[in-house]
């Protein structure tokens, strides 16, 4: 059980080295299919290891030392992993998804070098071990391992211009974003003389929170803020998610970004919760933050005309909305962000293929120019309309489930107009993903006015992939369809509400975690004596959920319409005069980012200072 | 130690930084991400600093003899591999700029915007 821990990182870092060592070997066609084979096998695998861990950690977190080096009167000497449920399943997610992803490259890409397939399997050990470390430097680490792999992803067609750029403000924001990190782990170990998260956690409870502490959190924080795209530390994302293949483009929308949202759960309940205390201006400034990132995610997202720019926009709403969740600090809050992003992963990564499947057949993702000439791909239509209705919170998708309890444990903290925020973000979202479905696949309304900027960005977006196929292959369709329905399956598993409520009241334990690292004791863990919140679908939930769809549906409607409207003849155009700022906003200089991650991170740290002395 | 260490990293770092905003040459850019990671050199060794210490090699020496921490250094030590990747691939990405957009300036590498 245990060496399975170790296994899930092992595979897949061996199977990446002899596959770049052996990469001379590997020329033509039939070797391509062995290096296809082979890659799809470790990762289902590795998938496979995940699931097992899950369903055995399901009554306490296990804890693995490598090379034996168990710790000794409380001081870590060695490296840990330390696994609860939900990490396990985060990472199970994050296996899935690069299985999924592989098996639509199987037929995508026109020529592919065995590199992609040792990249794409060091990406996967890289997410893999970010959510299963307990040690603080190991995480940056392996931050970092997931980091380089995606920035070379990303620019994997490095002879066009949007993959270049993309990847340029991918890595050095996030490269700051890291080094900040580190800054803020060698204040904390000079602080505590340790690495272990548990250890780091048990000295500063003794010691109490004082400035040093504060300016390490921030640190460390702002790091995972730029990789969990939150503003105003979001840009990157878009840059970096329009140019990358479709297939990269999964992992990066379904589980990257939420890893760093987890980095920052694991981080505050491992570490810092019981230290800093002041937990409601912890939840402010956090809230804040969050509601921002969902909100100009969501307008964004709909104003976009870019395919994958739209699916990369809504990914920094539903960021926003994750981080919602946990943000509340309690267990429903962080269930239900929990079930919130599995079910978004599996939903946007079915979009993303269905995108892929778009430009892979017709050659492009402008919305304008393929307006009803998606028609003929008929069940890559009927896919993308269910995931889009899932990315609108649909009941009984799993993002309905979740949404729901964060709105539900917002309520009960005395916060019921956040359930008024998640809903403008369904409708704008979900609007923005049903006019595309209505518009493309199903040639409904008008088709959006012609721009000549995002024209020309779209049809940048062509040699990913071999041009007019006359059938869609079923290895693309398939990973598609079957993660689209996942995501109603898990929505639907019974009992799932008190499980994962359980597994996050375990994870937000932070004495109960110390203990089961430092000293290996099984402690009893307080589920026994929570009661679960209910978590069952009532009247009102469903009449909200549906409430919401609706809105996206009228919305989505609205946008294919409106030009029919009498008042909209006479040339008025919604939001004509916004373009200019936005572009000002979004600027795609790096250097821009740069100054808004130095200044988020200035008044992050300010806020934080002055309400924790 | 006293906090002059500090007062360096902080120093250096705000240099990095200002370096990577104002920049207009991606090589320029890129030699100030290294500066910023640079602080992290400062901090990491200077947290392990100990006045009047050796280094932390015992095979001469009694093992009671005060040495400077070696943890800090086996960080310090990773981080400059993780550097050494990080500049590669970034290099190798300005390399790729130059061809496509026959510029260096990172204002002018925008093909994307709003």
């Amino acid at each position: 059980m245990d060496h399975l821990l170790a296994l899930a990182i092992a595979a897949p870092l061996l199977v990446a080295a002899a596959i770049a060592a052996l990469n001379p070997l590997f020329r033509g066609e039939r070797r391509r299919r062995t290096l296809d084979a082979v890659a799809i096998l470790t990762a289902a695998v590795v998938a496979a290891m995940l699931a097992a861990i899950m369903v055995r950690t399901a009554h306490g977190d296990t804890v693995y030392w490598f090379a034996g080096f168990r710790p000794s009167h409380g001081i870590a000497i060695g490296i840990d992993f330390a696994v609860g449920q939900l990490n396990a399943g985060l990472a199970c997610l994050a296996a899935v998804l690069v299985v999924a992803a592989m098996v639509f490259s199987w037929r995508y890409f026109e020529q592919v070098g065995s590199y992609y397939h040792a990249l794409m399997l060091t990406f996967l050990a890289g997410m893999v071990g970010f959510c299963l470390t307990g040690d603080i430097f190991d995480l940056f680490v392996w931050f970092e391992l997931m980091g380089v792999s995606a920035y070379a992803l990303t620019a994997y067609r490095p002879e066009e211009r949007g993959p270049i750029q993309g990847a340029l403000n991918f890595a050095i924001t996030n490269s700051v974003g890291a080094y900040l990190w580190l800054s803020g782990i060698g204040l904390i170990y000079g602080r505590t003389g340790a690495l272990n998260m548990a250890q780091i956690g048990r000295a500063v409870a003794r010691h109490g929170p004082d400035r040093l502490v504060v300016v390490a959190f921030v640190l460390i924080i702002t790091g995972l803020l730029i990789k969990g795209a939150i503003v105003p530390f979001h840009f990157w994302l878009a840059d970096a998610h329009a140019v990358a293949p479709t297939p990269v483009c999964v992992l990066f929308s379904g589980v990257m970004v939420e890893l760093g949202l987890y980095g920052i759960a694991r981080v505050y309940w491992s570490m810092f919760g019981q230290s800093l205390g002041h937990q409601a201006t912890v939840t402010r400034t956090f809230l804040t933050l969050a509601l921002l990132t969902a909100v100009v995610g969501a307008l964004f997202c709909f104003r976009e005309r870019h395919l994958k720019r739209l699916l990369a926009f809504s990914t920094v709403s539903h960021a926003g909305l994750f981080l919602t969740g946990i943000a509340l600090l309690t267990p429903l809050g962080l269930a239900g962000a929990a079930v919130y992003v599995a079910g978004h992963g599996l939903i946007k990564a079915a979009l993303f293929l269905c995108v892929g499947i778009v430009l892979h057949r017709l050659g492009s993702v402008n919305e304008t120019w393929l307006h009803g000439r998606g028609r003929l791909l008929r069940v890559t239509g009927a896919v993308f309309t269910l995931a889009a209705l899932g990315l609108a919170d649909m009941p009984p998708f799993a993002t309905f489930r979740g949404k729901g309890w964060i709105e539900a444990s917002a309520a009960a903290h005395g916060m019921p107009w956040i359930t008024a925020v998640f809903v403008i973000c369904s409708v704008l979202v979900g609007g923005a993903v049903l006019r595309v479905a209505g518009g493309v696949f199903y040639g409904l309304g008008d088709p959006p006015s012609e721009e000549t900027q995002m024209a020309a960005e779209a049809s940048e977006e062509t040699g990913e992939t071999d041009h007019a196929r006359q059938r869609t292959p079923a290895t693309m369709i398939v990973p598609a369809a079957v993660l689209a329905v996942a995501g109603i399956a898990i929505g639907s598993l019974p009992h799932i509400g008190a499980a994962v409520q359980a597994a996050a009241v375990r994870f937000q334990d932070q004495p109960a975690y110390n203990a089961t690292v430092l000293s290996g004791a099984h402690v009893a863990h307080p589920t026994a004596l929570f009661a679960p919140e209910p978590t069952g679908i009532t009247a009102a939930d469903l009449a909200s959920g549906l409430g919401a769809v609706a809105g996206a549906l009228i919305l989505a409607f609205l946008a294919l319409y409106w030009r029919r409207l009498p008042l909209l003849r006479r040339g008025f155009e919604p939001g004509a005069g916004l373009e200019r700022p936005i572009r000002r906003f979004q600027s795609g200089v790096v250097n821009d980012y740069v100054t808004w991650i130095v200044i988020g991170a200035a008044c992050l740290g300010g806020t934080l200072a002055f309400a924790i002395r | 130690m006293g906090v002059f260490p500090f007062v360096v990293v902080t120093w250096i770092l705000a240099v990095g930084l200002y370096g990577i905003v104002t920049s207009r040459h991606l090589v320029h850019q890129i030699v100030c991400l290294i500066v910023v990671q640079s602080s992290t050199y400062v901090l990491l060794l200077g947290v392990g600093y100990r006045r009047g210490a050796a280094a932390p090699y015992f095979s001469d020496v009694s093992v009671h003899t005060p040495a400077v921490d070696p943890v800090v250094q086996a960080l310090a030590l990773t981080d400059v591999v993780v550097e050494a990747a990080v500049t590669a691939l970034l290099l190798a990405f300005a390399v790729q700029a130059h061809k496509r957009f026959g510029t260096l300036d990172p204002q002018e590498l925008v093909q994307f915007k709003g």
